[in-house]
């Protein structure tokens, strides 16, 4: 293997990793106030189609972002009141939003287009066109760092360095703003919370509008510069592998980019090399695939430093008698 | 909530959620220009008008109630199992493996292989998420989720790889022996005189599966196991007080789930296909969440939400040839149905509460 | 009696200002249950006023209305003699009034300092909330002997540096009036004597302390003014000078009607039960059992006396089956498994170990199952309930139910009835059919009578008595004293994990037994470690 296949491979697992990255740091916020997510995968569906349709239609990938976040946050706000007004089962309305993206995006596609549940092509300022950053040409030149700079860190979508900063700005509002602490707090124990004069509802709604926020981001970026457009069942499962990643970084920031950057990794991996051999054994491409999933069940069995959750996720808040 | 009586709370409720979910589908058909009306009559004349739609029906009905009854058995022991995917794939590898590995003299010796082949495969699926659950405090729902995944790389690869006969180019096994094919279910009606279309799908499966419901009513209701199972999943602490052993309870349970499952490619891998193809469940392990929040767990209510999916999964084929609604409709329906019954529960039932209080007190 | 008794004093200072806390007609319910009822107190700024009851009397309700964590159907609360509206806790909060919860209400895996600025922050930034804080924390400590490291976390302290920590979280709000909930349950002695002094040094301070607690040491100890509260009324409120534990613990248990129980002498004989120190660690690390060692007879009612939460529902758990424990237990001569693979329900049951547990709705029934589920529930693997090797005999099971619904007159005798739908007083008779009628050698029964009308009370010490006349041995946990005292052939008083002592009905009282619940051995002069 060359430099420059080493190159590509880096290159093709940021982009596979930013809408990951998103949809982990959009999880992080839920289930770190208490709300456990697994329709990440729907919402990212969701917002990937209303970009992609907007964006068509009005041929600017901007609207087709302001379209795609805003039908995350509407399945977020169902979440919310399942989940957090009416203490539905978090995990049951997760699985029921789900579906609901599924339903609803080929429905309106077909609808709209007529295009067998995809839509449009999207081309030219209706998509996210990838960036060069200060200096790629001249660095290009110096050797090793050059080209690195030059192919793998520049030449991206907007999205994909929105995704990097907001890693840190996770960080940041997480674990150095008031807000944070308390929204942590409502994921450990909602009762300190409330007893502390602070409203356990009002927080917990927040983390899941941001939740749906950032998986609006996902989906954008799936539809408008990962992809060019909307294919039915685009998200293909990564709302999963990034549920997978928020297990594997422990529901922390900047393990969740580097768990998020090893998943896409190992996509770009399993894309380029259908049959990876390693000299003594060849490696499936269905393993690689596969791998994310297996190694999020060898951290949950606790065998590889135990994976504990936030005490409280997954369970309604109701004082207690 | 005491204020409702038991027979609201176990019809009137799901049926309300049902409604609404219903109510909001229709909204949705008006929405992209179509009218809901002229749409549920056309799902009607495709769906159950004719033999041959009945035929369909029967046959997606059928993998509905084996899911359908693994979701149910789980969420008696108040476990989540959200891997029927995973567990129906890996029994069809059951299935598959056990007639292709073995010269079956006759369809009926081979039938009861390939319903242990397929039990065994989807529970042994079951036993990891389970046996991590109980000893390791894994949560299953994530786990049962992850091991879909693997399923579907696992057959992947052994399609592709493995079980693909030489020289073919799809990635699936060779087809079953002839001696394999089970009756149809035309087959069975004519021989009690009452005509069917023999060009569906529908097969034996179909009396499986409502022998399984049968058994599963049995199961729960009529032995030790089903009793402590029932009693883990109302009160963990009250099963502990009474002797019953969590893990045993848990391990259990997610086996029997896990098979019956795997039990639903006895109908679509011996009974449809003849062979093992890539996307064996076909979703029907999800639908088994919706089939079993509908049903209210209890096989009789999961029989009947399993028929109407069969329903609504022909009907949207129907609905998809002849006008612009594809058959993602169904998929919204679902959608609606779970979120309804399983997590918007509370919002129907407290103002109905509210209702019968108030009709009390006036009397 | 001198005037003014039955009102708070104002400790020793003139009263002249307002009190720092008024109710007035505080009631509350929980559906059915009336938890306070018309309840009206004042409680003297700058005092330690003690609220002391029973286990259930609506103490911690009461205090948890004026935090504002429940709403008060009726009353009105006045804080320094304005009337005030406390809906939430922040309202609370803003009223100057903190509270330290029984089960603390911190998060574990927060330093200190995280969770004494949470909902106190100021800004939105982190930084300079924490930097005032730590200042805070250094002031707060040197004044009131409050230390703690300020970057502990939370789950590495012990259980008093954490209760320090709700103090200080309460201090840092600027609460002047502070309200601790039974404090010292969890404490060590000397690290109640170390809350005492800080209390002492808050009230010097000005502030107004109210102390909720059973133990009646503490009051005379620590307190200016206590009220005493039972069955969800406040029956009386005095200084605490001019009252003694002796008249405490009668307010607490009050004359209640004496249910008479005819029963005969016993005639114990050979030992059922011997229990040689047994011990019971929780999953905290602390020891609730600290050995015990009991023997109960053949033919008797051995009652275990004491105030809830001093070990009496481990030794329960352990013995039924169900928590692990450590120690030797023999039941008719041959030991029994504390924490191997035979410590399990079953094989209690099967060494002829009945159980009625304290708390039938969480764990003697389930609540959804109809009756005659529930005569199976833990007897499940009953020959007489099975047919064939699988299946279970359901008519056998609802004949059987039938017939014990009927003889322990559980209203209605209805076998299909879920559980939930019965009264409590029902709901017992139903445990407690399915019980009794096994004939088990020993029966192991908590509060049996716990929130039962007084009719099936009767019904209940009845069936008991004529059990113990079968020759069977009974341990009776009881916090009602009148129960044990009417029931018991021997009477065990527990304490903080260990037995203070035992004695015989006939030769003891309320008033020692109360003393004993207390920590207290009368005559002896020793305290309880």
């Amino acid at each position: 293997m060359d430099y420059a296949a080493i190159l590509s491979i880096l290159e093709g697992a940021i982009r596979l990793a930013t809408p990951l990255l998103f949809a982990c740091l959009a999880g992080l916020f839920s289930e770190r106030a208490g709300v456990f997510d697994i329709g990440l995968e729907g919402k990212m569906l969701a917002a990937a189609f209303a970009s992609a349709t907007l964006a068509a239609v009005s041929g600017s990938a901007w609207v087709g972002l302001a379209a795609g976040v805003g039908a995350s946050l509407v399945l977020a706000a169902v979440h919310g009141v399942a989940s957090i007004t009416f203490r539905g089962n978090q995990l049951i309305a997760g699985v029921a939003i789900n579906f609901l993206a599924a339903g609803l995006t080929v429905l309106v596609a077909q609808d709209v287009f007529a295009l067998g549940g995809r839509t449009p092509a999207l081309t030219g300022a209706a998509r996210f066109q990838s960036i060069a950053l200060p200096f790629a040409e001249t660095a290009a030149t110096i050797p090793v760092v050059g080209p690195f700079y030059a192919r793998v860190i520049s030449g991206h979508a907007l999205l994909v360095y929105v995704a990097a900063l907001a890693v840190p700005a996770t960080w940041w509002i997480l674990f150095r703003t008031r807000f944070g602490l308390r929204l942590r707090a409502v994921g450990e124990n909602p009762a300190a919370v409330d007893t502390a004069g602070v409203s356990v509802t009002g927080l917990r709604f927040a983390a899941v509008m941001i939740c749906g926020f950032l998986c609006g981001l996902a989906g954008v970026y799936l539809a408008t510069a990962l992809g060019a457009g909307f294919v039915k069942d685009m998200s293909g499962g990564r709302g999963f592998i990034a549920l997978a990643a928020l297990i594997f970084a422990k529901w922390r920031p900047w393990p969740a980019m580097g768990a998020t950057m090893l998943f896409g990794f190992l996509q770009a991996v399993a894309t380029r090399y259908p049959r990876l051999d390693l000299g003594v054994v060849v490696v499936p491409s269905q393993f690689i695939d596969a791998l994310p999933y297996i190694l999020t069940v060898v951290i949950l069995a606790g065998f590889v430093g135990k994976a504990i959750p936030p005490r409280a996720g997954g369970i309604p808040y109701v004082k207690e008698r | 909530m005491e204020a409702l009586p038991k027979w609201a709370d176990a019809v009137l409720v799901p049926l309300i959620s049902i409604v609404i979910a219903f109510a909001i589908s229709a909204l949705v058909i008006l929405a992209i220009g179509e009218n809901p009306l002229e749409a549920m009559r056309l799902m009607v004349e495709g769906a159950i008008a004719s033999t041959y739609g009945w035929g369909y029906t029967l046959f997606y009905a059928t993998n509905f109630i084996f899911t359908g009854l693994a979701v149910a058995v789980a969420f008696h022991a108040g476990l989540f199992n959200i891997g029927g995917e995973g567990q129906a794939t890996l029994g069809g590898l059951g299935v598959a493996l056990v007639l292709l590995n073995v010269a079956w003299p006759h369809w009926t010796v081979a039938l009861a292989a390939a319903v242990l082949g397929a039990m065994a495969f989807g529970a042994l699926w079951a036993l990891v998420p389970a046996w991590l659950q109980a000893k390791r405090g894994s949560h299953i729902v994530i786990t049962t989720i992850m091991f879909n995944f693997i399923a579907a790389a696992l057959l992947n690869y052994l399609l592709v790889n493995v079980l693909k006969p030489a020289g073919q180019m799809d990635p699936a096994t060779a087809r079953f022996a002839a001696a394999t094919v089970v009756p149809k279910l035309a087959h069975i009606l004519g021989a009690v005189g009452i005509p069917f279309n023999p060009r569906t799908p529908a097969n034996i499966a179909l009396v499986l599966a409502l022998v399984a419901a049968f058994l599963v009513w049995i199961l729960l209701w009529h032995t030790r196991l089903g009793y402590q199972v029932r009693a883990f999943g109302k009160s963990e602490p009250a099963a502990r007080y009474a002797g019953i052993s969590p893990v045993r309870i848990t391990l259990w349970a997610m086996l029997i789930s896990g098979g019956l499952a795997g039990l639903m490619t006895v109908n679509t891998v011996m009974g449809e296909a003849q062979r093992l193809v890539m996307n064996v469940s076909e979703g029907a392990g999800f639908i088994g969440i919706a089939v079993a929040l509908m049903g209210r767990s209890h096989p009789v209510g999961v029989v009947l939400a399993a028929l109407l999916f069969g329903f609504l999964y022909q009907g949207g084929a129907e609905l998809e040839f002849w006008t612009s609604i594809t058959r993602e409709l169904i998929v919204v329906i679902q959608a609606l149905v779970i979120l309804f019954t399983g997590a918007l529960d509370e919002m129907v039932r407290a103002p109905l509460a509210r209702l019968f209080v108030a009709i009390r007190g006036r009397r | 009696m001198e005037a003014g008794r039955a009102t708070s004093g104002p400790g020793g200072r003139p009263d002249t200002a307002a009190p720092a806390i008024e109710l007035r007609g505080i009631s509350k319910a929980f559906g059915p249950v009336q938890a306070n009822r018309a309840i009206s107190v004042r409680v003297a700024r700058g005092t330690i006023h003690g609220i002391v009851g029973e286990n259930g009397a609506g103490k911690s309700t009461l205090m948890s209305i004026l935090y504002g964590f429940y709403r008060a159907d009726e009353g009105e609360i006045l804080i320094n003699g304005a009337r005030v509206a406390i809906p939430d806790s922040e309202a609370a909060i803003r009223a100057g009034i903190g509270m330290v919860f029984q089960h603390f209400k911190l998060v574990e895996n927060f330093t200190v300092l995280e969770n004494i600025i949470l909902g106190a922050e100021e800004g939105r930034l982190l930084a300079p909330s924490l930097a005032r804080a730590r200042e805070e924390l250094a002031r707060l400590a040197r004044d009131y002997e409050l230390q703690v490291e300020p970057d502990a976390v939370i789950e590495e302290l012990s259980v008093g540096h954490q209760q320090r920590v709700e103090i200080l979280k309460a201090l840092y709000r600027k609460a002047d009036i502070l309200i601790l909930d039974e404090p010292t349950g969890v404490l060590t002695p000397a690290e109640a004597d170390h809350l005492f002094r800080i209390l002492a040094n808050l009230r010097a301070e000005g502030k107004t302390i109210v102390l909720i607690t059973h133990k009646l040491r503490e009051i005379m100890a620590a307190t200016d003014s206590v009220s005493v509260m039972r069955r969800g009324e406040m029956v009386a409120t005095l200084r605490t000078a001019d009252t003694s534990p002796e008249e405490l613990a009668e307010l607490m248990v009050g004359r209640k009607v004496l249910l008479e129980v005819e029963k005969a002498p016993a005639t114990p004989g050979r030992p059922v039960l011997e229990i040689d120190d047994l011990r019971v660690t929780d999953r905290k690390g602390v020891e609730r059992l600290k050995g015990i060692s009991l023997a109960v007879r053949a033919g008797e009612i051995l009652g275990i006396a004491g105030v809830a939460g001093n070990g009496q529902s481990e030794l329960l758990e352990v013995l039924g089956g169900y928590a692990r424990g450590r120690g030797r237990v023999r039941m008719n001569g041959a030991e029994i498994d504390l924490s191997g693979r035979h410590a399990d329900g079953q094989t209690r049951r099967a060494a002829g170990i009945a159980h009625v547990p304290e708390d039938r709705q969480r764990l003697g029934l389930i609540m959804d199952f109809a009756a005659w589920e529930n005569i199976a529930f833990g007897y499940h693997h009953d020959s007489l309930y099975q047919r064939g090797a699988l299946l279970m005999d359901n008519r056998r099971i609802r004949e059987d139910a039938r017939g014990k619904l009927g003889r322990f007159d559980v209203r209605p005798p209805d076998p299909w009835l879920a559980a939930k739908r019965f009264s409590g007083g029902n709901q017992q008779k139903l445990v407690l059919a399915r019980e009794i009628e096994r004939s088990p050698d020993l029966l192991l029964v908590g509060q049996p009578t716990r929130g039962v009308d007084i009719g099936a009370i009767e019904f209940i010490h009845r069936r008991l008595i004529a059990l113990r006349d079968a020759g069977k041995a009974i341990l009776l946990v009881s916090v009602e004293l009148d129960e044990i005292l009417s029931l018991a052939d021997r009477i065990a008083v527990m304490f903080d994990g260990r037995i203070m002592g035992e004695r015989l009905p006939e030769a003891t009282d309320e008033r020692e037994l109360g003393l004993m619940m207390a920590g207290v051995v009368p005559g002896a002069e020793r305290e309880a470690g």
